[in-house]
């Protein structure tokens, strides 16, 4: 390198990651959310994920909707093309650039308000079609760019800084995931880095839709007393299903654990998640039991965490529309419009 | 009593009326009496004799009435003729009301056990026992009113003297590949053909007559026509959610593409998705835009105005999508199977903020077709979504048409930067004016480049696509977005020019009221009026139209809706010419005619 000889003596060189490209190199433009805010804790979490893995940020497509966390996408991975949509519709959009290029990696970024309320309709066909896509919802409660008010998330009691309490039950979207077919579930929270980063490895290596609700406190709206999604509610709540391992395709790690301690999945492209046992006895892979563990924990008032649901063997969207390997977008001309002589036999038919 | 055969002889010398008539069906939704219709009109369109065929009918499945109307017209007018010759009135729902409306000297043709002639007696009627006759056909009773549909063309046939030839062929396309239907509706064709002939006297003046218009012309609707003209112009995203009346385009847009697109190993060159609303239509037809497919989606009325906010952000961001608007009369649900041409000013302004977008106003099947290449060579140039203003009359019914012509040019897919591009550029600033035009340059996602990528948003933005809210930059984008579409008035299709030397009158008209005005021209000149006639096919507007306006005193502006919309439109681009400007407005939901906007013109100019 060039810049070498320059360089200050003794300064380390940069650590690369398999591709050889650097931490930095992963980073977008400066967050301008409120200090503290949990979305920059998820944002971090998402740098190091995509350096951990080496994936190439021009692959990458980053969608999101409207609100805080919806920013957020351009506080990473500068170097990938970014569309921040409407409120609520980033799904759509999310779809169309799918389909378009089927090679891109899309990564989404959404908020409670974004997905369970606006946004409810299209989420719920984005998991029943199954677009190969990491869907992170960075969950607050609360409707943080709009100045607080309740979302459709939180529970039934938490209490706003106002006072106001809610009296409605919330929407679980990692249940609600889960029943319309979603094959990768995961519940995480911004204050767990270690088990988030190895959640959003794994996610980006899922065939189809991963949903990741993560719990992101708004330090300036939902951080109090009373407040069921703040830090302080969250460590002291959190109760995580298992530990959680990623083993990269590119990586020839093998490790030994105890017989029985620990539970593989293998994904798509050869990855594998690790499941270390905590107390429970969780299998991620059996549908009923997954929502009705939800359905329990909410109750308990307990904040699940880990690998809630996966099952590696649905088709994605993708596979199912027996689309030309090519991206559609940069086809040529000659593939995409038929010879004179279709024109001729049509028009002969509609003599 | 003479039977025809021995009376048609005698008949010749008297006034006959050939090739110039209407003839009106009156039937029941679901009755399956449109396979009927078209192998009437069919089989004279076979004959050479210039024809269309409006199907008025009910937004309904089953049971309520409906009504097809074919116009025969030697002289090739072939819009709405407000009066009906020969009424075929087979629905005793509306059957008094649909005899009534006749004019004296018409002719109906009915069930002989509705007693019609008890209603008319100035109409001359032909009373057929269609029930009986139906049941020699078949002795399936579910099938008896299918027949009893073929048993009136047998009967219509024999009246006109359609030769029997041309109604086996029309049946024979009709019923492509289904040996036992074209065998019973040939039995039943003939059955009434047969009746008619040892039981009737022809008492009427109309006949068809053999010639040569038609060799060589295609009979399709608009929306299949559309469809062709997007498989054609390389479409790869498809985005649709079913509505009245533009399902069938996406639909017979997936049924060729089936055909014509899948490659040799069954993968498929295109995406077709029925979406959950029209709002995750067309936001996956800009996804697809933006990362570089060719997209589109088809609606209506109210799909959109589902569509506003995204479009907005396909204006504000630059994203080319095409969307097609068959219009329905609105507001509201309004009249889902009636046509109008009301959403144009909403759909040129359609969401928040300052927003105008290009619009294509296809006067014609062929239109329907080789517009659909524009738009997305529009769409993509200025990279923006662009509106096809279609509607129910040309996009359900079947029209007349010269074969579609192949495209000649090559796709136009505007001003994308690839990493090569990029590289010899060394600089890509994603919202820059660098030509001057009012048009930026783009990179699609995926683009292997460190300088390609940038952040697309509906927020305040500057060159950079950086987020922003200063003041100088909003207006510095919102003055080159205008820049961007004066641009495009010099790239949309000029408007059509039907020239009357020296005359003082004007008419401007735009989409399917097209063959309406033709022939009115045709009248109003018969009226000793000369007059002009500029049909706009785009919008923003061309030059075409200031000149226009202002070589004519009055100029008649007449379109399909209540206030007078494209009037309006006219009056702010030409303020100045503001006091010439006068309207004819038809806004029933029925097809315009050419007789409304004639005597609309001629009570003006009086
Ligand atoms: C159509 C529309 N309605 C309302 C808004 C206003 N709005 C902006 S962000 C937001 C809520 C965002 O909440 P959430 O998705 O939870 O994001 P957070 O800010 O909490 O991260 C709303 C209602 C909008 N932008 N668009
Ligand atoms: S308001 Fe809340 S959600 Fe928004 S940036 Fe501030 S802390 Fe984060
Ligand atoms: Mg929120």
């Amino acid at each position: 390198m060039v810049d070498s000889a320059t360089k200050p003596q003794g300064a380390p060189a940069p650590k690369t990651n398999r591709i050889g490209l650097t931490l930095a190199d992963y980073k977008g433009s400066p967050s301008t959310l409120c200090d503290g805010c949990g979305h920059d804790a998820i944002t971090s979490q998402i740098i190091k994920a995509c350096y951990d893995v080496g994936i190439n940020p021009h692959q990458v497509a980053k969608l999101s909707g409207i609100g805080c966390s919806s920013k957020t996408p351009a506080y990473f991975l500068s170097r990938a093309h970014g569309f921040n949509a409407v409120h609520g519709r980033m799904p759509s959009v999310a779809t169309g650039a799918s389909m378009a290029n089927k090679q891109l990696h899309l990564l989404a970024v959404s908020g409670d308000g974004d997905t369970a309320s606006i946004g409810l309709g299209q989420f719920c066909h984005i998991v029943r079609r199954n677009i190969p896509m990491v869907y992170i919802v960075e969950n607050n409660g609360v409707y943080g760019l709009t100045k607080g008010q309740f979302s459709a998330t939180a529970e039934k009691g938490a209490k706003l800084k106002s006072g106001v309490q809610n009296e409605l039950q919330s929407i679980d979207l990692c249940s609600l995931a889960i029943e319309l077919g979603c094959g990768f579930v995961g519940r995480s929270f911004a204050g767990d880095p270690k088990q988030l980063v190895a959640l959003l490895k794994a996610a980006m290596s899922h065939n189809g839709t991963a949903v990741l609700d993560v719990i992101s406190p708004c330090v300036t709206f939902n951080n109090h007393e009373g407040s069921t999604k703040s830090y302080k509610y969250a460590k002291e709540h959190e109760t995580p299903l298992h530990e959680l391992g990623f083993v990269g395709f590119y990586e020839q790690i093998t490790v030994d654990y105890e017989p029985g301690s620990v539970q593989e999945v293998a994904m798509h492209d050869g990855s594998k998640i690790t499941l270390k046992k905590t107390d429970h006895d969780y299998d991620p892979k059996d549908r009923g039991k997954a929502i009705s563990t939800i359905a329990r924990a909410n109750e308990e008032k307990q904040f699940l965490t880990g690998l809630l649901y996966v099952d590696e063997s649905k088709s994605s969207f993708t596979d199912v529309m027996h689309l030309v390997d090519a991206p559609l977008a940069t086809l040529p001309q000659d593939k995409v419009r038929p010879p004179k002589s279709a024109l001729d036999e049509i028009m002969k038919s509609l003599m | 009593m003479k039977t025809l055969e021995a009376d048609s002889a005698q008949k010749l010398e008297q006034g006959r009326v050939i090739n110039d008539f209407s003839i009106q069906v009156a039937t029941v939704n679901g009755s399956g009496s449109q396979s009927s219709n078209t192998v009437l009109m069919r089989s004279i369109f076979q004959m050479g004799i210039p024809v269309s065929g409006k199907n008025l009918f009910p937004s309904n499945i089953a049971g309520l009435p409906t009504w097809f109307t074919i116009r025969v017209n030697k002289d090739g007018w072939i819009a709405r003729k407000k009066e009906i010759d020969i009424l075929v009135a087979m629905n005793p729902q509306t059957a008094v009301e649909d005899v009534k409306s006749l004019r004296p000297g018409a002719v109906c043709v009915s069930p002989v056990e509705l007693n019609l002639d008890k209603v008319r007696s100035d109409v001359r009627h032909y009373l057929v026992p269609f029930a009986q006759l139906a049941s020699e056909t078949t002795e399936n009773i579910k099938l008896r009113k299918l027949v009893t549909n073929m048993i009136y063309v047998g009967v219509v046939a024999e009246l006109l003297e359609i030769d029997q030839k041309e109604i086996d062929v029309a049946i024979a396309k009709q019923f492509e590949g289904k040996s036992k239907a074209i065998e019973l509706n040939l039995t039943a064709s003939n059955k009434g053909r047969q009746w008619a002939k040892e039981n009737l006297k022809k008492e009427d003046p109309f006949y068809v007559e053999k010639m040569d218009k038609t060799a060589g012309k295609i009979i399709i609707d608009g929306n299949s026509a559309a469809a062709l003209g997007c498989m054609f112009a390389g479409v790869t995203v498809v985005t649709w959610y079913p509505i009245t009346p533009s399902s069938s385009l996406c639909e017979s847009l997936s049924d060729y593409m089936h055909e014509y697109r899948i490659e040799e190993d069954g993968k498929a060159t295109y995406a077709i998705i029925q979406a959950e609303d029209e709002i995750a239509a067309i936001g996956m037809a800009l996804g697809a835009g933006w990362a570089g497919a060719r997209s589109m989606t088809s609606t209506s009325g109210p799909g959109i105005s589902l569509m506003g906010e995204f479009t907005g952000l396909g204006y504000f961001a630059e994203i080319p999508t095409v969307i097609f608007d068959v219009q329905r009369v609105g507001p509201s649900t309004g009249m889902p199977t009636r046509t109008h041409q009301a959403d144009l000013m909403s759909t040129y302004q359609l969401s928040h903020g300052d927003t105008k977008h290009i619009l294509l106003l296809p006067g014609s099947v062929e239109e329907c077709y080789s517009m659909a290449s524009a738009a997305f060579d529009l769409a993509e140039r200025f990279q923006t979504p662009v509106f096809v203003l279609s509607d129910l009359d040309l996009g359900m019914n079947n029209w007349m048409s010269e074969p579609f012509k192949y495209p000649e040019q090559p796709m136009d897919r505007g001003k994308v930067l690839d990493a090569a591009e990029l590289e010899r550029l060394g600089k890509f600033e994603r919202y820059r004016d660098v030509d001057g035009d009012g048009i930026p340059y783009r990179t699609l996602p995926g683009t292997d480049h460190p300088l390609a990528a940038y952040f697309t948003r509906g927020s305040g933005h500057n060159e950079k696509a950086a987020y922003t809210e200063r003041p100088e930059d909003y207006v510095n984008l919102m003055n080159r977005l205008d820049k961007k579409y004066q641009t495009a008035r010099k790239y949309v299709p000029k408007p059509e020019l039907h020239e009357s030397k020296n005359a003082k009158v004007g008419i401007i008209a735009f989409g399917s009221s097209h063959p309406a005005i033709m022939e009115s021209l045709d009248q109003l000149k018969a009226s000793n009026l000369q007059a002009s006639y500029l049909r706009l096919k785009a919008l923003p507007f061309t030059e075409e139209l200031r000149k226009f306006v202002d070589q004519h005193e009055h100029v008649y502006v007449v379109e399909q809706n209540r206030d007078a919309q494209m009037r309006d439109l006219i009056r702010l681009e030409l303020p100045e010419f503001s006091m010439k400007l006068r309207s004819v407005r038809h806004f029933d939901g029925l097809p315009l005619d050419a007789r409304t906007v004639t005597d609309a013109i001629l009570e003006q100019e009086r």
